[in-house]
């Protein structure tokens, strides 16, 4: 099969913007006909209070490790090319992009339902860390989506979520759509 | 209370009593737990066979800070994350992880 099947996990010290088009260059193929991309941008306010800075940290090395079998899990679910994660280090000015996921798959469903997929991975289990920091004072984030299966963590290893998702992935209606277009076609030339 | 009964549950065959055979592991704190013990990193001794919840028990009587967190925190035992039950070796690599905040 032509086009190689690749994932790139990037964690991107301090000062280092994510360049949006390189991981979507990495992920495009001749065979893809979907790119789907998440990208994720801090807020400049939480519950009214206002956000003068925001900082990331992360245990880097299981952090690659952790989202590399996130992309992992998301192959044995969806038929995908390629996947590039990306997450950003250190202080992120309001308004730009603190991590960024892009999916490439022949179709868009698999593209779209992996790229959310990855991203709510991402959430719940690798290990990041954002600090809000107000005028009055200073926060650690908690996501709500790792308070959820942090009981399970450690136990079954990431992904729990993952056969929800395959429910999704079964063709809905309209399997035969392309039958009838076929057909149509066929009358065409008869 | 906790320790007493996990020494008597041995792993069969090794020796009850082995004389201070320890395992020196490290320890790595992260965010919260980071700013609340001041530290990055630090060594930590421990009697083999001891798991990670000993380890947890030996911090938090170190750090009695860590006690409003403990209820909230998940482990990692070389970059993987690991229940409270697992047996340390030498050298492993144990993170306190507190609640994330990626994306």
């Amino acid at each position: 099969m032509a086009g190689q099947e690749k994932t790139l996990v990037e964690i991107l010290e301090e000062n280092n913007p994510i360049d949006l088009s390189k991981y979507i260059n990495y992920v495009s193929a001749p065979q893809a006909g979907a790119i789907a991309t998440f990208s994720g941008t801090t807020r400049d306010t939480f519950e009214g209070k206002i956000v003068v800075e925001l900082r990331y940290e992360a245990y880097v090395p299981m952090a690659v490790r952790q989202i590399k079998s996130i992309c992992s899990s998301a192959r044995l679910s969806w038929n995908v090319h390629s996947i590039a994660v990306a997450h950003r280090l250190g202080p992120v000015p309001v308004g730009e992009t603190s991590v960024f996921i892009a999916v490439s798959a022949v179709h868009r469903a698999d593209a779209l339902d992996a790229c959310k997929f990855v991203i709510d991975e991402l959430k719940a289990s690798v290990p990041i860390w954002k600090k809000e920091v107000y005028s009055n004072g200073e926060v650690w984030k908690e996501n709500s989506e790792f308070m959820e299966r942090k009981q399970e963590l450690g136990k079954t290893g990431c992904c729990s979520k993952k056969v929800e998702f395959e429910a999704h992935v079964t063709k809905g209606c309209c399997g035969s759509k392309v039958k009838v277009n076929d057909e149509a076609a066929k009358d065409e030339h008869q | 209370m906790d320790t007493i009964k996990i020494k008597t549950e041995n792993i069969n065959g090794k020796p009850l009593e082995s004389e201070c055979s320890c395992v020196k592991i490290k320890i790595l704190f992260f965010a919260r737990a980071r700013d609340l013990t001041g530290l990055t990193e630090m060594p930590l001794e421990l009697s083999s066979g001891s798991t990670t919840r000993d380890c947890l028990n030996k911090l938090v009587a170190k750090f009695p800070c860590l006690e409003e967190i403990r209820g909230c925190i998940v482990l990692a035992l070389n970059e993987e994350y690991t229940t409270e039950d697992s047996v340390v070796k030498e050298k492993d690599e144990l993170a306190i992880i507190p609640p994330i905040s990626g994306g």
